[in-house]
């Protein structure tokens, strides 16, 4: 078996990154994963937070918010909402982000309540980590 | 006869059109080279987003279960059209195209004895239908201070539709928007929206079978949202692109009418001047054998 596997990370205005990698770890909606190659077929979707990369190169991370990932035995393809760059993210760039979550809390009814409030929860812990 | 200076202002006039005409020819070529990137980068992750979504769709989507955005609400009384255009014109026949289809699917739908209820998107769509659908406007999105169309401001129509679509405001949701094809067409397109409807979801037994975290239904039900803004954002970098693909062959067409008129009213001007230096010559050959 192959020792690496295809990993792809696309947002809708760019693609970020398409390359071989040894492994991945992925923020997944109920906890973080680390896929490698010959991984179980599986498809979650993401909380905030970041992806981290194992290549060839050494170790890249990408900061992710909403999204979901498509895990398969040879490739892995991270589809997210808005993602950086690891290196190139800043705070400010979440802001936003996190303005809109927040907004979203106030409207959403009792059924939704509980997902945004998560979704802010694990924004702020992001953000936090990044200091 | 139009005198000399006449001719001469004409021509001058017809030379700055044409001047103004190639240098937006020029801008919609620049333009439109970003507007293809753009609408080439975001390919992926639509193709993507469809194929999974599509793929979920074909199997949750028979069960009663399902979310009302993909099996619809039962009902077909009231349609949501999302008239998608430029907000500027100048762009060849590109915004009335799309006005004439939304318009065709308005009136067939009032004939059905169906509610029709419009968003117009760009502000020259908006114009060219007001007076005759003017009263069934329910929203315009306004893109004019946006350089460059990013996926929030697909995010924010996106918000506005669901919206009204969990308030039980309509029951069909359908973009219009121009596809690209190349620079001389752009065809003006019809998707509906809302209930989803997937045009691969037929090659489903090749799918591979998926583990899902959460479960099947929570992603879907995740997804669907997200899908109408993902078709949205599509659809505005279609439209991006189109808009300046069609700016500029129209742009093009002008300039090439403009350097001929400026090379008839030339041989004009030129044949008005023959005739008045003949003129001249004539009266003073006929004045010097007077004497």
């Amino acid at each position: 078996m192959a020792n690496t596997m295809q990993f792809d990370l696309v947002s809708p205005e760019r693609s970020l990154a398409s390359l071989e990698v040894t492994s991945v770890q992925i923020p997944g909606a109920d906890g973080d994963m680390t896929a490698m190659p010959g991984h179980a077929a599986v498809l979650t979707s993401l909380r905030p937070g970041v992806v981290k990369v194992q290549s060839a190169d050494g170790e890249k991370d990408f900061v992710v918010t909403r999204g979901f990932a498509e895990i398969s035995a040879d490739s892995i393809s991270v589809i997210a909402e808005h993602a950086h760059v690891g290196t190139e993210v800043t705070k400010a760039d979440l802001e936003d982000v996190l303005t809109a979550a927040k907004g979203a809390v106030e409207t959403a009814n009792s059924e939704d309540k509980d997902a945004a409030e998560k979704f802010v929860a694990d924004l702020v812990s992001l953000m936090d980590a990044m200091d | 006869m139009p005198n000399l200076k006449d001719l001469k202002n004409r021509i001058e006039s017809v030379k700055n059109t044409r001047k103004i005409t190639k240098a937006m020819q020029m801008v919609a070529a620049a333009k439109l080279r970003r507007a293809q990137e753009s609408a080439e980068q975001s390919r992926p992750y639509t193709e993507r987003f469809n194929a999974v979504l599509g793929g979920l769709a074909a199997s949750v989507g028979g069960s009663d279960s399902a979310p009302k955005l993909l099996s619809g609400t039962g009902k077909d009384d009231v349609h949501l059209l999302v008239i998608m255009t430029a907000e500027r014109g100048l762009c060849g026949g590109f915004n009335s195209n799309i006005a004439k289809l939304g318009r065709a699917r308005a009136q067939e739908l009032q004939a059905q004895g169906k509610t029709v209820k419009i968003i117009t998107v760009g502000k020259k769509g908006r114009d060219s239908i007001k007076r005759e659908l003017g009263d069934h406007f329910v929203g315009h999105v306004d893109l004019t201070e946006v350089k460059r169309v990013g996926y929030d401001n697909a995010q924010d129509i996106a918000r506005d539709i669901l919206t009204r679509f969990d308030d039980e405001e309509f029951d069909v949701c359908t973009i219009f928007f121009a596809k690209f094809v190349n620079v001389v067409t752009q065809i003006p397109t019809a998707q509906q929206i809302i209930p989803a409807s997937f045009e691969d979801a037929g090659d489903e037994g090749t799918a591979t079978l998926y583990d899902y975290e959460p479960s099947e239904e929570a992603i879907l039900a995740d997804l669907l949202p997200r899908g109408v803004a993902t078709q949205i954002f599509a659809a505005l970098l279609e439209n991006g692109a189109s808009e300046q693909g069609s700016r500029m062959s129209a742009m093009d067409n002008a300039t090439r009418n403009a350097g001929e008129m400026i090379d008839k009213l030339t041989i004009q001007y030129n044949r008005s001047r023959q005739a008045v230096i003949t003129n001249e010559l004539i009266e003073i050959i006929s004045g010097a054998e007077a004497l």
